[in-house]
């Protein structure tokens, strides 16, 4: 036997299951009038700072099926590369969203801002990316990526250098498809599998 | 400095596998190719706050909030309280809470729920609270019932909670399920057995704390959660490579 460390063991994840929406966006689930609003409705208010984009993608399983249940969380900082809470972020921007795929087509859409660029850990900066949770029946740990754009400097970013696979960091890659609209599809399993991050 | 610095990687061994046979969804919804392992940048070691604004004074009351206060939901009546914690051992405070749950018949008010139990017009099955400066949080429900639901031929879940905690970090985020002491179907539910170590399982199940309980109105279940902690070092000024 040896000592006993004074820490303690995180507490397991469990799947968030089919029902997420009541507890994380009870309006989309139909639940209504428990609170005025839905929690991350928006990641950014009116007049927030910076290019305003709309990223639109699916969230799709080892089928090629696009999950009509699941829910995403994204956390950024603003055009400037501050995070709320950081000495002079831009106050409109909330850098928290919540969103849920169609529960019709699957298509989920996120409205913000271009983040600007933030510090990598031991000096240096990250491309502008947004952070992405993703939960649903049947992934039983919520998986994090991130949202990188096509039309930044992507060169040098200590995530994406690390990606052995080097037709992999396309994966993380959001494709402009038109002024301020981006797409960025998520493949859980399968042919081009979506690079999910383990920190 | 306990709200600083790089999170402690986390310990993928002692949560479920992404991929589990016998809990069918996860089949498809699994991936197949490792994780790309990387130390946390200070995107996730933000987070978003959430401020007592953002709160109704019913919002950790499911018995009530559905109806604002008017008329209670049925059932049996329960706190459920517990502390959010670190993996430090230090409090969380002021982080957010949400809780998610089926009716006392194990029914969810949700479009896609179709279960023969019927909803309460009393019950929605949501709640959210901050935790105080002590990481201590507790709402009041009714104890949710078991239900089936479509997996392998008659696979009943367990009663249980859904949980859902923000800690100050992103990379911190946890969704997890509370279950209640004494249960038999936990030990035959496979979202359960999808975590594989029976002692982090019992880690998830909630024991009667007849201390917090209150005569003659509800009993009390504890459930303290334990969020990814930041390293603690006196070395993280230090310059890269040293
Ligand atoms: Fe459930």
């Amino acid at each position: 036997m040896v000592q006993k460390l004074d820490t303690l063991i995180e507490t397991p994840s469990q799947t968030a299951g089919p029902y997420v929406h009541i507890g994380c966006i009870p309006t989309f689930a139909g639940v209504e009038g428990i609170y005025p609003e839905d929690l991350g409705k928006r990641a950014i208010e009116d007049g927030a700072k910076g290019e305003r984009i709309t990223i639109t993608g699916s969230v799709y399983d080892g089928t090629g099926w696009a999950l009509r249940d699941a829910m995403m969380e994204t956390w950024q900082p603003d055009a400037a590369g501050k995070f709320p809470g950081e000495a002079g972020a831009d106050p409109k921007v909330n850098g928290f969203c919540r969103f849920a795929a169609d529960g019709e087509s699957g298509v989920f859409t996120l409205e913000t801002v271009k983040p600007g660029r933030v510090p990598a850990r031991g000096g240096g900066t990250q491309a502008p990316h947004i952070a992405v949770w993703i939960v649903a029946r049947g992934i039983n740990i919520g998986l994090l990526t991130r949202i990188y754009f096509e039309d930044e400097d992507n060169e040098g970013d200590p995530v994406l250098s690390r990606i052995e696979q080097r037709h992999r960091v396309d994966t993380l890659i959001a494709k402009k498809t038109g002024e301020g609209r981006y797409h960025f599809d998520i493949r859980l399993q399968g042919e081009n599998e979506t690079v999910f991050l383990d920190l | 400095m306990t709200d600083q610095g790089p999170l402690i990687p986390r310990n993928r061994a002692i949560h479920p596998p992404a991929y589990d046979v016998a809990y069918k969804t996860a089949v498809t919804r699994s991936p197949n190719l490792p994780l790309l392992s990387m130390e946390s940048t200070p995107t996730e070691e933000n987070g978003p706050t959430f401020g007592h604004s953002t709160l109704g004074p019913l919002d950790n009351n499911l018995i009530l909030n559905y109806t604002q206060g008017k008329s209670p939901a049925v059932g049996e009546r329960i706190l459920v309280h517990g502390r959010v914690l670190d993996e430090n051992a230090r409090p969380v405070p002021n982080t957010l809470v949400e809780i998610w749950q089926a009716n006392a018949g194990g029914r969810y008010r949700h479009k896609k729920d179709t279960y023969f139990a019927p909803l309460d017009p009393n019950f929605g099955g949501c709640g959210r609270t901050l935790t105080d400066e002590n990481g201590y949080y507790q709402f009041l429900t009714i104890r949710p019932g078991a239900y089936p639901w479509p997996n392998r031929a008659n696979d009943w879940r367990p009663m249980h909670i859904h949980f859902s905690i923000f800690g100050h970090a992103f990379g911190q985020r946890l969704i997890s399920q509370m279950y209640f002491e004494g249960d038999p179907l936990i030990d035959r539910c496979p979202i359960a057995a999808t975590i594989k170590d029976r002692s982090q399982l019992d880690r998830l199940v909630a024991p009667l704390d007849m201390s917090a309980a209150r005569p003659m109105d509800f009993l009390a279940y504890k459930f303290d959660i334990v969020l990814r902690g930041r390293r603690q070092t006196m070395f993280e000024n230090k310059i890269e490579g040293m």
